[in-house]
């Protein structure tokens, strides 16, 4: 039986990985993923999961540690925000070189300097790179249901990749919400035993991880590496059919939401995206066909799949909540243009940087968007193809 | 009830207002409702102005931004309405709820508030240094806010309150917030 709670972000992660009960947790205290870990760290005191807890004195160690244990052959999780995962970069490579599949919730904040812990994208758009799997989720439900599903898809045979899952700071996990918890049983039963694959610990077979691979085979390494990443689509909807016959609620790689017959479109991530919807239902009374894609795979990025729901669009803004200093515009927006790109027929696509450091989004914001949109529709002119919003001049 | 009945709350920090948001959503729980609680996060000091927001309904609740046009304004703290505009953005018929030992109609006047706004007070501070020993007004507030918006009974907050502070404060401090949350919702008095 589903348990309704009204509990922060922050907690209903702690909760998911107290269900799963993990081998070990390297971690490292940041806002605003302290409460996080503050509750886990309670979890292991109290002995209500068997996981050995190292504390570490940084996310570098953190991550390092991560990578040992889970080398080791046990099931590894740690959680981080901003500076800590720009810190972990170096390591974060060697996790996913290493195919090993770490589970780490990251509570979205913005990037110093100047210091700030608020929510905005920066920290995970810096890391999209790294060859990590990302789930990124709108409220604390999806938090919780992505932190789940988050170890089939990593411990997958045919995957062994690191995942984050990625939760806007403050917006999301510190603020209460209404939401439902799993019985501890069918979250066991749903992750399954962890199957260890090349275990150090396993005497009897003795691996080497991390050895030096020059001309000769570093390329072939690299295409093994990207060939994985093509399979990981697929075992993220099968194990969301898995999770839909347990709870209920239904996940795909993006979301979509009255986009079938729209001809305008937002495509916005995690908690700004809730907000945009009821906008959309109010663009929708007014007869404006106005739709919304959020997506859920942001890494590696479902190309194919977002290109084929976008097409139909005849004006579509990206909103991004963190800047590609230099790349013109911002990552989801490039992302988004390479999907499109395929297409002789496409959606003309601008892009708006919205929220950071914390800036609240409004429905005013969504609203002032979409007006542009219906504008540029009627009169085919594009004002700009970037600009910032809800920002003083 | 409105189909989603939105709250802010204005207080200082250290008078336990992030607390009352959250233990009126907890409460709000049942029915199957939707509920948020979240405050805003600024530099967290004592005595510095803060607000904290709450949106209950019926349907699920995608919204997440502060709230703008509150139905509901719950002053924990009077000097802040020399301070701040605390009746920014709110709704035609919005409910206030101030603590304050003056009367309602004395607020209402400070308030501006127009024919259609509801004007109550409370002496949450009196009744919590009474009750708790200590000025912090969020049981009494809590208590007042349940009476004038009809959210949930009386016997149903006292039971979310029980369980709320249980977990964390010993028997005395715990019957005296239920006792302030009791009087919050018998002396609140409308201007």
């Amino acid at each position: 039986m589903a348990k309704i709670v009204a509990v922060t972000g922050n907690e209903a992660v702690a909760n998911a990985l107290k269900q799963v009960n993990p081998d070990v947790c390297a971690a490292y205290p940041i806002t605003p993923q302290t409460e996080m870990m503050q509750r886990f760290s309670s979890f292991v005191s109290d002995g209500k999961v068997k996981t050995e807890i190292i504390l570490v004195e940084s996310e570098h160690s953190s991550m390092s540690a991560c990578v040992g244990a889970c080398a080791a052959g046990g099931r590894v999780i740690t959680a981080t925000s901003s500076q800590g995962l720009a810190l972990m970069y170096e390591i974060l490579y060697i996790a996913s070189g290493t195919r090993l599949p770490i589970v780490m919730p990251v509570v979205n904040r913005a990037l110093s300097a100047p210091l700030n812990i608020h929510g905005d994208h920066s920290d995970s758009m810096g890391a999209r790179d790294t060859g990590w799997i990302q789930l990124w989720s709108e409220n604390a439900q999806e938090a919780y249901d992505n932190t789940i599903q988050a170890f089939r898809i990593a411990e997958h045979m045919d995957i062994r990749l690191p995942i984050m899952i990625n939760m806007d700071g403050f917006i999301i996990s510190h603020s209460i919400e209404r939401m439902e918890y799993l019985d501890d049983d069918q979250v066991q039963n749903f992750v399954g035993e962890f199957k260890s694959l090349n275990p150090l610990l396993d005497l009897e077979h003795p691996v080497s991880y991390g050895p030096l691979i020059l001309t000769d085979y570093y390329m072939e390494f690299r295409k093994a590496q990207d060939d994985v990443e093509s399979k990981v689509p697929g075992v993220v909807l099968d194990v969301a059919k898995d999770f839909e016959k347990l709870s209920g609620r239904t996940y795909g790689l993006f979301e979509t939401y009255r986009l079938d017959d729209a001809e305008i479109a937002l495509i916005i991530l995690n908690s700004a995206a809730g907000t945009s919807k009821d906008v959309v239902d109010e663009f929708r009374d007014k007869g404006i066909k106005a739709g919304l894609l959020k997506p859920r795979l942001y890494r590696p990025f479902p190309y194919k799949e977002i290109g084929e729901a976008l097409k139909h669009l005849k004006a579509v803004c990206v909103l991004d909540r963190a800047d590609a200093f230099g790349g013109s515009f911002g990552p989801v927006y490039m992302d988004i243009a390479t999907s499109l790109y395929p297409y002789k027929e496409r959606p003309v696509l601008i892009n708006k940087i919205y929220g950071l450091g914390g800036r609240d989004y409004l429905p005013d914001h969504a609203k002032l968007v979409l007006n542009e949109l219906v504008e540029l529709v009627g009169n085919g002119t594009v004002k700009s193809y970037k600009e910032y919003i809800g920002v003083r001049e | 009830m409105a189909d989603t009945l939105e709250i802010r709350w204005h207080g200082r920090g250290g008078q336990g207002t992030v607390t009352a948001a959250k233990v009126l959503a907890d409460a709000c729980l049942s029915g199957g409702r939707h509920v948020q609680a979240f405050p805003e996060y600024g530099p967290e000091r004592a005595g510095a102005p803060l607000r904290a927001y709450n949106r209950i309904s019926s349907h699920e609740l995608r919204m997440h931004c502060p709230v703008l046009k509150p139905q509901v304004v719950s002053v924990v703290d009077a000097t802040l309405i020399d301070a701040i505009d605390v009746a920014e953005g709110s709704t035609e018929s919005a409910i206030f709820v101030v603590n304050t030992s003056k009367e309602p109609g004395e607020i209402r006047t400070k308030l501006k508030a127009p024919q259609g706004q509801k004007v109550f007070t409370i002496d949450a501070t009196k009744i919590a240094v009474e009750c708790i020993g200590r000025a912090l007004p969020n049981a009494p507030m809590l208590g007042a806010i349940c009476k004038v918006t009809g959210l949930v009974t009386l016997e149903h907050l006292l039971e979310d309150v029980r369980k709320s502070f249980g977990k964390k404060f010993s028997q005395k401090i715990i019957d005296g917030n239920l006792e302030a949350a009791r009087r919050g919702y018998e002396e609140v008095r409308e201007g």
